[in-house]
Parts: C-alpha cells; structure tokens; sequence
C-alpha cells in the first residue's frame, strides 16, 4: 500500500479529493447562491442581494398548507417506521425462527427496489382495493421504504446490547414491561431518536412515492415540483430549497451525533467487558 | 447442616433445547445455608440447570421446588433466587448506587430505607463510597462485587452464580473466594455456583455435584470427591490421579484382595469402595501423586515398597512432581513430593523407592 501510495503522490490526491468533492456540492452551492440573487431569471451573472424570495415565501398559502401536509407525513412516518423497526430489530436480535433471512432479506429489499415501482405497485394496489389516495396512503407508500432504515439503525442498538442485561432485571424481580421501560429503552434511545430523525428526513424530502400516492393534499416536494413549471416562481422555489436543505443537514448532523454516543455508549460496556467473558 | 432441610429440591429435571438434551434427569437436595456447586466440564449442563433453577429456562420434565413451592409457571421475576452473572450485567446507563438499589424500586421502600439497605450492601462488598460510581469506571473485580451486592440486597434464599470468577486474575480470583465463602457463612445464605474450576469448586463449597453429559456424576463434600471418587471420569476430572491396571478378589463382607502389577497384592476394607461395586467390576485402580513417597534416609520404611526409576522431574518450588516408570506398570506414575528442608530433588534416570500404602488406593467402578 505504501508503494502505491508513493506512486500516485500526495498532490493528486488532493486534486482528486477536490474535484470530487466540487462535483458532489457545486450544484448544491448554486442552490442558496441564486435563492439571495436580485433577479427572477436563474444565470450568471449575479445581480446583488436580496431576501425578498425569502419574504416571498411567508406569504404563499398554498406552501403552508404543503409544509403542514408534510410535517405530519414525515412525523406519522418517522413514529409508525421506528416503532415497526424496533419489533423487527428486537426479534431478528433475540430470537431466531425458520427462514429468518429470508424475511429479513424480504423485509430490507424496499431499500434497493427502486422506487418508482414501488410506487406505481402500491398505487395500482390501492386502485384495487378501491382506497381513495389521501395523506395516509403516502404516509403507508413512505413506512415501506423507511422501516428498512430504522431496523439497520435499530439492529446495531439491540446487537450491541448485552442479552444478559434484560435477564438481570428480570432476576431483580422487574416485570417484562419494567425491563424495557428501566433497561431497555434506556440502552437503545440513541437508536431510536436516531432512527426517527433519518425517517423524518427521508419521508420529508420523498418525491417519487408522494407523487403517485397524493390526493388533493400535497407534500413539499410535490408542491415544488408544481411550481417548477412557472420561471417567475423559481427563485423562491431556490430560497425554499435552501431552507430545506439546512434543515435535513442539521436533522442529519443530529442523527449522526445520537448514533455516534450510542456506539460508544455501547463500545464503553463492549470494551469493558472485554476479556471478561 | 447435614440435618437442614432442603431449601431446593431438584427431581427428575430434563432439559432439552430442540434436538438437544442437555439435562437428563437430574436429581439432588439442595441444603438450607449450604454452598453448593455444580462442576463439571463446558457444556455439560451446569448452566442450564442454575438457569433451569433462576426460571430463565423452563424444565423439559420433572420438577424443581424452592423453598417447598413448586417453580413450574413461576417466571423468574418471583423466584426467592438472585443471580450474579458470568458477565456482571451491570446495567451501563446506571450508576453503581443505582445498580444495587435496581431491584429495591420494586419493593416500594422509601427513599432513605433504600439508600440505606444499598449502602449497607455496598459496605458488605468492600465497596463503601462507590456508590456515585459509573459502571464503565469499575476493575473488573468491583464490577463482581456490585453484582453480588445487587444480588445480596434482594435478601434472597438463594443466591446463584454463574462462573463468577472465571473472568479475574489468579491473584484476585483467590481473594475473592475467600471473601465469597466467608460472606457465605456469615449470612447463611445458600450460594449455588456453577464453576468449571475444580480447585475453585474443592475451596468454597461444602458440597459439590460433580456434573458429566448432563447427569450428576457424584454429589459429595470436597473431601469425600477428592479421595473416593465413584468413576474413572471423577477421579480424572478432580485433581491429578494415576490409574493404575488391577483385578480383584472377593468384596461384600470380607477385603477385597487386590493384584496390582506394578505395585503388587494388597488386601483393601471393603468399605473403601463405592457402594455396588464388586470385585469383578474392578479392573482399574487410582492412587493421587501426594499418596506415593520417595524413600530417602529421613523417611521411614512402609508398609509398602516398590523400585523404580526417575524419568522426568517438574519443579514447582513448594514441590516437585516426579514421573517415575515402574517396572510392572504400563505408564509411568505421577509422585509429587514437598520440598522439606534437606530433601534433595531426585534427577532424571536416578533410581528410587517408592512407598505407599493400602489406604492410598482408590477403588473406582
């Protein structure tokens, strides 16, 4: 490795490093640049500064109603996904059955599908069953595809837990329901609000399954897809990007912080236990 | 304590974990007040009967009673047992105060009751002040000792313990199985331990079960297991034995009188044999290392003597333990000496007599 390392120097890697790192970001860059540019036609050159499109979006009803719409898809989803991964997580770590991995593999397969089909399925599921499309069936289409987070988020909570703990409570005289209120919840809660944090996320910024399964009620995504199609009405769709954008990263920064403490909350007992057993 | 009545009873217990048997019909009384251990190699069941006995486990067949009730249907979570984990299982989010004080919270004490009985077992466990301790900030001997406390707090009949020593140093180890035996005596609690340390078993318990395959082997005091193991398999297991090839005559109420080749005849009590054996039954005999001696000028003559040469020598300090061939045996045998002053270590090839005596053999089944 050190050869190789030698072969390609130092001074390439780094351009590399930039080069890759220009071509994930520059197009996110260009999102808040324009979203505080004075003018209504999105190019270069830049006309001076201006928060107006920002002004602008405090006073547009129909956005409101979207954001709303959305907030309660992604707060319905984020509870119903975790809830269901935590029942999946819990079980695939305590106990084993026959074809296990299969209906684990069955389970997680919504992360690879891709999800236009998923969609136009559970849409031509729900014509079937004659369900009119509503907010709920996109909070149904958004559960499919976030459980399969929250059980490999919830799944390294449970793994990392000590089986020998719930045992202890029980021995102590504790009920089943008192153990996973006093030790249980506990040891997995920075794997649960992690969870609910990325589902949030994922449900929030969902367009695909939004699309498809929206009735009259629309969500964020689906409603800046709507006002794409006016040019006038794209300098705050920027602005409203920009908004978002800081949103997910900061729900994702706090994601990975409660995800990190509890690895080492973990890692701390792991690692004292270590040689122990 | 040989009279005190029976706080567990165990009768007929099978456990099966699918196609599995780990137990197969295990019976024994366990005393009130007594330490008992189950010893036996891994994976022979030790675990799955203290585990049967804590409720983490249901029997497959027959039963176990505590203190005369019946534990069938009783979840653990009301058994009158307390367990100290192989690992601890000292709760990480807890502190150390909050550890112990765990099971107390159920008990609806008020608060300075609480903290009192905590400390008090914390005091128990030479851990007085560590209460605001984290669980991450604990050696791994104080985090067996929080545990224990955890356990003693409870004020159970039965405290239960899974190997709790096998994860210390040999130093600390020692240590703690003094303090745990005297804790033991002192409270009068029965302690159930489950180790596969045979010394550790032979220096804390007063009684062991001796556990093969799932079926208790021998249940006996140390001393009784150390000299009259029932089987081949229990002398083997429990310290160091030489078997030596013998057959026998006679038994039942008269010696049996027994040819062993490499040592010679010998006529033996009866009583020394496990009951049911009989002369045709014996073809083996065992005798421990410390049961041979090697003759020099300070010892005295036996009642018995064999010659025999010296063929490796392992030098312990305290002792040396000699392998030495004797003509008539197909191994060489195994003698281990103390040091005393003025006894010169014997070398390789030197050539010796070896004294024993009748009550030295071990007659085995």
């Amino acid at each position: 490795m050190r050869g190789i390392g030698k072969f390609i120097s130092s001074k390439w890697l780094v351009v590399y490093a930039v080069a890759y790192m220009l071509f994930l970001y520059a197009p996110v860059i260009l999102l808040p640049l324009f979203a505080f540019n004075d003018a209504t036609i999105v190019a270069f050159p830049l006309s001076g500064f201006t928060t107006k499109w920002f002004d602008l979006l405090w006073t547009t009803d129909a956005l409101h109603g979207a954001v709303r719409n959305s907030a309660f898809v992604a707060l319905s989803t984020a509870t119903i996904s975790t809830l269901l991964g935590a029942c999946a997580a819990r079980s695939a770590a305590n106990y084993s059955f026959p074809g296990q991995k299969g209906v684990m593999g069955f389970i997680m397969l919504p992360l690879v599908l891709p999800e236009i089909i998923v969609a136009v399925a559970l849409l031509v599921m729900l014509m079937q069953l004659g369900m009119s499309l509503s907010l709920w069936t996109v909070i149904a289409g958004h559960v499919l595809i976030c459980t399969p987070f929250s059980i490999a988020i919830l799944s390294s909570a449970f793994a990392g837990m000590e089986s020998s703990l719930e045992e202890a409570s029980l021995d102590l005289g504790e009920t089943r329901w008192g153990t996973f209120r006093r030790v249980t919840l506990p040891l997995i809660m920075p794997g649960v609000i992690s969870s609910l944090l990325i589902t949030f996320t994922i449900s929030l910024d969902e367009f695909i399954i939004s699309f498809f399964l929206t009735g009259t009620d629309v969500t964020l995504p689906v409603y800046i897809w709507s006002q794409l199609r006016f040019p006038s009405k794209l300098p705050s769709v920027m602005a409203l990007g920009t908004i978002l954008l800081a949103v997910s990263v900061a729900l994702l920064i706090v994601a990975e912080v409660f995800r990190r403490r509890a690895t080492r909350r973990q890692g701390m007992d792991a690692g004292s236990t270590q040689g122990l057993v | 304590m040989a009279d005190a009545a029976p706080i567990i009873e165990i009768k007929d217990v099978t456990k099966s974990f699918g196609s599995v048997t780990a137990l197969k019909g295990v019976n024994a009384n366990i005393r009130e007040g007594e330490f008992f251990s189950l010893l036996g190699p891994s994976g022979c069941g030790k675990t799955t009967l203290l585990r049967l006995i804590a409720g983490f486990e249901q029997v497959t067949g027959g039963t176990i009673v505590i203190g005369g009730k019946p534990m069938k249907d009783i979840p653990a979570n009301q058994r009158p047992t307390n367990m100290v984990f192989q690992s601890y299982a000292i709760f990480p989010h807890l502190n150390v105060a909050e550890n112990v004080g765990y099971g107390l919270v159920r008990k609806k004490m008020g608060k300075a009751a609480m903290t009192k009985e905590v400390d008090e077992a914390l005091a128990m466990v030479d851990l007085g002040g560590y209460g605001e301790r984290k669980a991450h900030e604990l050696s791994g001997g104080q985090r067996q000792r929080v545990a224990l406390a955890r356990a003693l707090v409870m004020r159970p009949k039965v405290i239960l313990l899974d190997e709790p020593l096998s994860a210390l140093d040999k130093k600390l180890r020692d240590q703690m199985q003094h303090e745990l035996r005297s804790l033991q005596k002192s409270l009068g609690i029965t302690f159930i331990l489950v180790t596969h340390d045979q010394e550790e078993a032979l220096i804390m318990s007063d009684r062991i079960a001796v556990i093969f395959d799932g079926t208790i082997a021998q249940l006996a005091t140390p001393e009784e297991l150390y000299r009259r193991p029932a089987t081949r398999k229990v002398a083997s297991f429990i310290g160091v034995m030489n078997f030596l090839d013998a057959s026998a005559t006679g038994g039942g109420d008269t010696p049996y009188q027994l040819t062993i080749p490499a040592l010679g005849k010998v006529n033996i009590d009866a009583a020394q044999a496990p009951a049911g054996l009989s002369a045709a039954d014996i073809t083996v005999v065992g005798v421990r290392p410390e049961m041979f001696t090697i003759l020099d000028e300070d010892t005295g003559s036996f009642e018995h003597e064999v010659q025999g040469t010296v063929t490796s020598t392992d030098y312990y300090g305290d002792m040396t333990y000699y392998t030495v061939a004797l003509p008539g045996a197909s191994d060489p045998v195994t003698i281990s000496m103390r040091n005393t002053a003025g006894r010169a270590v014997a070398r390789d090839g030197a050539k010796v007599t070896v004294g024993w005596g009748a009550d030295s053999i071990v007659l085995l089944e």
